[in-house]
């Protein structure tokens, strides 16, 4: 699979990523290089394989529907950069 | 050229635990902000989601309501985006293995006929948090209560053709999950939310037009208006010669239009892939058939049985089961009045009128069921006149008082004294010389439907006092005395 720049560009914009003008060759080089696994993991035949969702072989534990956690919101905003009436602030954002 | 319309419809239901889905945090409406996010709602480094049992029963009970397929093995996916409100940078939703599959379910429509609808499936995920955007200059505030509020997001076949079976579909699915207990069902608060794809196509094609998504609609009215509305803008663009973009649009009420919201050309790139920290969700035959036989009564049983019990018509059965709050406060109104159409048809009529007009719902209803039961044994008991026990029912929903005392101090208890009516009757019959020559000259088998301008005249005359059944059986010999 061949990628441009743009692709870096746009993988960078999606994960929110600042990258530098001068890495983007070296970026696209490297996942490039991801793909080209990707593509000789293709060729293996899975027809009899079932899905693997998850690399562990265990199943997902369950919880009871009981309130455990109390209001902790004091401590827990406590390392947030800004706060006001019980809000979190963030820059402003509309989509 | 005829038009059709195509619609889907995705329906976010939050599903009724007392904790988030992955977390132990309460999901009660209403808390002060940011009270009831903890860590793992917050995404702290080092926290691990945990799944929460009620929720997979919930979606199980949903699952087997419509006989629906279900997952044996269901899969958590993430659903990666960037936004303040959901802190983990992702969602975590079931794409690739819903926990239910394929399923399907009947919609009556006015006509009476019953249309089948698929159900695509229906999956588990949580809730982001809400963002305020008013209340600060130049930030948004985060209220991140709601993120971890167990959703479970059904999505239908696009097999909707008019904004009357969406909203067909929209209220029995509705009436399944309040009748599961698995959703209250609250649309003013954003416990039942509905999204309409809808797109416009040639009838006869099988190609789909392009569609748009209209998000943020909070009542079943607003549905059938955005869609409908939706349907004519898309119509008069493409007979334009124009094309339809591919898009999320809001809905806004006071408008009464859909405006655009975001189009999919600058779409997220949402780089789904199975969630690491949760392992799948493997469920038995056993408990799957388990949850199927402790079920409730669902609307469809509900409404059956309405017919067999209270013989009420397929169409007042089918109107007064499918909301389980209604049906329960119907019930109720039976049990004290003991007449079942008498019931239906106020409750379906003028109460249905008052709930409308001040956009209520039967549980927020300022009328209790007793009242109502009162108000119809008034009516029974001759005490009532149709028109006085509107007014009454109108006083009761201002808080005006009890019934009995309602009907003293408006003066509205029924003329049943003989002598009284016959004077209204005479007067009446007296000052409409016209109306009367008019009946004289007419065919004696054509006198009969003359007879409604006479009655209107009188109840206006008693001021809806008299009772009708005693006007008519005088009416006609002092008009057939004059012929």
């Amino acid at each position: 699979m061949a990628l441009d720049k743009s692709d870096v560009d746009k993988i960078a914009h999606l994960a929110r990523i600042n990258i530098e003008e001068q890495d983007t060759q070296a970026y696209l080089q490297n996942i490039t290089s991801i793909l080209g696994l990707f593509d000789q993991m293709q060729e293996v035949d899975t027809t009899d394989v079932e899905p693997l969702a998850h690399p562990m072989d265990a199943i997902q534990r369950l919880r009871a529907d009981d309130i455990t956690e109390k209001n902790q919101r004091e401590l827990l905003q406590s390392v947030a950069p800004a706060i006001e009436d019980g809000l979190f602030l963030v820059p402003k954002v509309i989509d | 050229m005829q038009w059709e319309a195509v619609i889907g419809l995705e329906i976010h239901a939050q599903l009724a635990t007392k904790t988030k889905i992955f977390s132990g945090a309460s999901t009660a409406f209403g808390a002060e902000p940011n009270t009831q996010a903890c860590a793992i709602d917050l995404a702290l480094p080092g926290t691990l989601p945990v799944f929460n049992i009620k929720a997979l029963e919930m979606a199980v009970m949903f699952g087997t309501a419509i006989d629906a397929e279900i997952s044996k093995t269901s899969v958590f996916d993430r659903k990666n985006y960037f936004y303040p409100d959901s802190p983990k940078g992702y969602q975590t939703s079931q794409l690739f293995y819903p926990i239910v599959g394929l399923g399907e379910l009947d919609i009556t429509l006015a006509d009476g006929s019953i249309k089948t609808i698929g159900v695509t499936r229906a999956h588990l995920e949580e809730d982001a948090g809400k963002s305020l955007h008013e209340k600060f200059a130049d930030m948004s505030g985060i209220d991140l209560n709601r993120a971890g509020t167990p959703l479970l997001e059904i999505v239908s076949e696009p097999d909707m053709r008019s904004a009357e079976e969406a909203v067909a579909y929209a209220k029995k699915i509705h009436g399944i999950v309040t009748s599961l207990g698995i959703c209250d069902g609250n649309m003013a608060e954003g416990s039942f939310r509905v999204d309409c794809n809808v797109s416009v196509r040639h009838k006869g094609d099988n190609k789909l037009g392009n569609r748009t998504e209209t998000k943020n609609i909070n009542s079943f009215r607003f549905i059938e208006k955005a869609i409908k509305g939706e349907i004519i803008r898309q119509i008069e663009i493409l007979e334009d010669g124009g094309r339809i973009n591919q898009e999320t649009r809001l809905y806004d009420a006071d408008k009464d239009q859909t405006r655009t919201m975001r189009s999919k050309e600058e779409a997220n790139d949402y780089r789904y892939f199975p969630c690491p920290d949760l392992l799948p969700i493997v469920i038995e035959d056993d408990y799957i058939e388990a949850i199927r036989n402790n079920l409730p009564e669902l609307p469809d049983a509900r409404q059956q049985r309405f017919i067999d019990q209270y013989k009420l018509s397929e169409y007042d059965a089918v109107n007064l089961s499918a909301d389980k709050a209604l049906a329960g406060y119907f019930e109720s109104v039976v049990k004290e009045c003991s007449d079942a159409k008498l019931a239906a048809n106020w409750l379906l009529g003028e109460f249905a009128k008052q709930l409308n007009q001040s956009n209520t719902s039967i549980d927020q209803s300022p009328v209790t069921a007793s009242e109502l039961a009162l108000l119809l044994t008034r009516i029974k008991d001759s005490t009532l006149a149709t028109n006085g026990a509107k007014q009454v029912l109108e006083a009761l929903w201002r808080k005006e008082g009890e019934v009995d005392a309602i009907i003293d101090s408006k003066g509205l208890k029924q003329v049943t004294d003989t002598g009284a009516i016959e004077a209204i009757v005479r007067e009446v019959v007296s000052n409409c010389d016209k109306q009367v020559q008019q009946y004289i000259a007419a065919e004696p088998d054509k006198r009969g439907k003359m007879l409604g301008f006479f009655m209107g005249q009188i109840m206006k005359a008693s001021k809806g006092k008299a009772n009708p059944g005693q006007v008519q059986a005088l009416l006609v010999p002092i008009l057939d005395e004059l012929c």
